[in-house]
């Protein structure tokens, strides 16, 4: 080992260029691996498509535009599923949680709100969110409380969470399905109206790249104060680059994606507007779902790397019996990160019941198995204390397009099933490969 | 010599543990003054550990009372035990594996900035500041400490106990994974920290160490305290001898 005050990393000799260039940029090698699966998916598709459908649909604005929605309540999940485990625990209940939650809302926004508020009252749809999310966190809460304070295996817990909410949103409505919803929640769901259109895109895009421009020079500038080595210039400006790259390309994909003719005729007649010669382009732009996984993610990512809360929650997933000998309070923390698994899922219960204008007790059905599945292919290991945020929210994104992807080229469900199954297995059979060789 | 008709800084008083049908530790009393310190022997199984860490809060104690600076306190969890600067060294270490040197020694207790965020650069360079101290060759700042030796583990826990301001600190066998260049700084340490007042427990096993460190040395078995002299008026050989037989020779002639 060389000093890493003094001499820079990337200056050292005899390494490959390749080693040089991941030490200099401190990319995550992980991270790099899921961009090229998630590349090799999104192309193995496309072109399966050209070759044997004479179509490739997976590359087209429309599926990725699709996908970035449907991946929307997996992904908002999985962030919470990422501290679950790293603590060493299990909940197969979020399924069954975006099922409870979405009929419940679904009860409050078409029977029994608009009793008392009237019809398309604009509170409608802000309470059933603000009653859902806390609804779900109630629930997660008690789970935590059976686990940590009455120590119930979370795996028993979240097992009997799983048939008791599934149960409970079968009565809730006797099995019957609700719809449609409030017509301002549905637009949480995204569709053509639920979209942030051309310039609201824009406006996000810039943020984002103001984001990242800020993040790289408060980093860089917190390392000059504390005298620790630099990231080379050039590494700093590929890496801040690529990341603004992809934002502007993803703004560029939502907005070449137009409004369907048929919503194009009724939003102009009901605007009083006429169609010009040619058609009318209006964008979609980001789904607000997919603005609503972002702005989660963003907050868990500040919340695991950036608190003490986070800071707690790897220390436990490291060590129990250190962070209790540490003054950490392991079991109100435990219960803490049920309740936020349940808000999550209550969330991603909006979502779901939103984007299918309707709720049934079958909303989330499986859901689990896939939130799982993004958190441990994301990187979360479940010997605990190691996972990321976006690793989660990626491996949601890898999980979707496998989905998407058999759909559109004809795959049956059961092999579908077989696929995703299998994949999981190697996923987390590659990353035991990784680990060994990092470590 | 310690003044011992003075307040102590800890004393406890008929302490008792017992897991199952053992009993750990068995009507204990010990106390500790400011400036002093006090060495624990005895065998493996001996309580030793299990003694302190009622102190540390680590363990709730079936009956008995602790009291610092004559006053009594309750200690039900490590955070009781460290309002109090207690600061411990465990046997384990207790490090969290899976993060780094900084993130342990700040664990539970980081330095945040004024929008509540912890301070990653802050706690580094402090963490950089005292190793240079205590482990001037440790380099190691940003790897898990799964990554480290067993020596650079215990410098960290041990960096951990005193960058507090301890008051009271309880030691068990912190040189035990240690080379001897890296045990006499430690050595030194103790001393330093003895001159500033601190109280210090400082369980070991090498009775050369106990004779050279300690002021008082403390020898239990089967969970009874054998008995607590002054190092100044025994011999190494006394000592063994409480180890080994249980008896106090002193008392016996
Ligand atoms: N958590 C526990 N559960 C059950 N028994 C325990 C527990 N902790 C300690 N004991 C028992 O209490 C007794 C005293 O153990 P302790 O760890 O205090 O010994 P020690 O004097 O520190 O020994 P060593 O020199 O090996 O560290 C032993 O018989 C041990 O098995
Ligand atoms: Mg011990």
């Amino acid at each position: 080992m060389t000093d890493s005050k003094t001499t820079n990393p990337a200056t050292q000799t005899n390494m490959s260029p390749v080693a040089k260039f991941l030490r200099a940029t401190e990319l995550d090698t992980r991270l790099l691996g899921m961009f090229g699966a998630l590349a090799l998916i999104w192309l193995g598709f496309h072109y399966y498509g050209v070759i044997f459908n004479d179509f490739g649909a997976f590359l087209t604005a429309r599926n990725l535009w699709n996908l970035s929605v449907q991946t929307s309540s997996i992904g908002i999940m999985a962030t919470g599923m990422v501290l679950v485990i790293i603590t060493r625990n299990i909940d197969l209940s979020v399924g069954a949680l975006v099922g409870v939650t979405g009929m419940t809302m679904g009860i409050l926004q078409v029977d029994i709100l608009p009793a008392y508020l009237g019809l398309g009252n604009p509170a409608i749809w802000i309470i059933t969110v603000i009653l859902g999310i806390t609804l779900g966190a109630t629930i997660g809460a008690f789970h935590g409380w059976l686990i940590a304070y009455r120590g119930i295996p979370a795996f028993i817990v979240t097992l009997g969470g799983l048939l008791v909410w599934r149960g409970s949103a079968f009565l809730a409505n006797n099995g019957k399905t609700i719809s449609p919803v409030d017509s301002t929640f549905q637009l949480l769901g995204g569709g053509p109206y639920g979209a942030v259109g051309s310039t609201g895109s824009w406006i996000v895009g810039i943020l984002a790249c103001l984001g990242i421009l800020w993040l790289t020079v408060s980093g860089r500038r917190n390392r000059l104060r504390h005298e620790f080595a630099l990231r080379p210039m050039w590494a700093e400006i590929f890496v801040s680059g690529a990341a603004m790259a992809m934002v502007i390309g993803a703004v560029l994909l939502v907005n070449s994606y137009p409004w369907p003719i048929g919503i194009v005729k009724q939003y102009t007649e009901a605007n009083g507007l006429t169609i010009p010669e040619g058609g009318l382009f209006i964008s979609h732009g980001f789904a607000i779902p997919v603005l609503i996984l972002a702005g989660v993610g963003i907050m868990m990512t500040i919340l695991m790397t950036k608190t003490r809360f986070g800071r707690y929650v790897f220390a436990i997933g490291g060590n129990p019996e250190a962070a209790a000998l540490a003054g950490i309070n392991v079991k109100w923390m435990t219960l803490k990160i049920f309740a936020l698994m349940g808000a999550l899922a209550g969330l991603a219960g909006v979502v779901a019941s939103a984007r299918l204008n309707s709720a049934t007790n079958a909303l989330g059905v499986l859901d689990e198995l896939y939130v799982i599945a993004a958190a441990v292919i994301g990187g979360t290991s479940l010997a605990g204390g190691v996972g990321t945020i976006y690793g989660a929210i990626l491996g949601a994104l890898v999980m979707q397009s496998l989905q998407t992807g058999m759909v559109l080229i004809g795959f049956d469900t059961s092999v579908q099933q077989i696929v995703v199954g299998s994949v999981l297995v190697l996923a987390v059979y590659l990353d035991n490969l990784y680990r060994k060789r990092t470590k | 010599m310690t003044d011992t008709n003075k307040t102590p800084l800890v004393e406890l008083r008929d302490m008792s543990i017992a897991f199952g049908g053992i009993k750990a530790v068995d009507h204990v009393s010990i106390d500790l003054h400011a400036g002093e310190v006090v060495g624990l022997l005895g065998h493996n199984g001996a309580g030793k550990s299990t003694l302190i860490k009622c102190l540390s809060g680590a363990y709730q104690a079936d009956s008995g009372e602790i009291y610092i600076e004559g006053k009594k306190v309750n200690i039900e969890n490590p955070r009781d035990a460290r309002a109090q600067n207690i600061e411990t060294i465990y046997q384990t270490l207790a490090l969290a594996d899976n993060l780094n040197a900084t993130a342990n020694l700040f664990l539970g207790r980081e330095l945040v900035n004024r929008f509540g965020m912890v301070d990653e650069g802050k706690m580094e360079a402090e963490t950089r500041k005292i190793m240079a101290r205590l482990n001037p060759n440790f380099r190691k700042f940003n790897e898990p400490v799964s990554a480290l030796s067993g020596g650079q583990r215990q410098s960290v826990a041990i960096a951990r106990a005193v960058y507090f301001n301890a008051k009271v600190l309880i030691m068990d066998e912190p040189t035990a994974a240690l080379g001897p260049h890296e045990t006499q700084m430690v050595s030194e340490l103790i001393q330093e920290l003895k001159a500033q007042g601190l109280g210090i427990f400082l369980i070991e096993h090498d009775i050369q160490n106990v004779m050279q460190l300690c002021d008082r040395a403390a020898v239990m078995k089967n969970g009874q305290m054998v008995g607590v002299e002054n190092v100044a008026d025994v011999t190494e050989d006394d000592i063994l001898s409480m180890i080994i037989l249980g008896k106090n020779p002193k008392k016996a002639t």
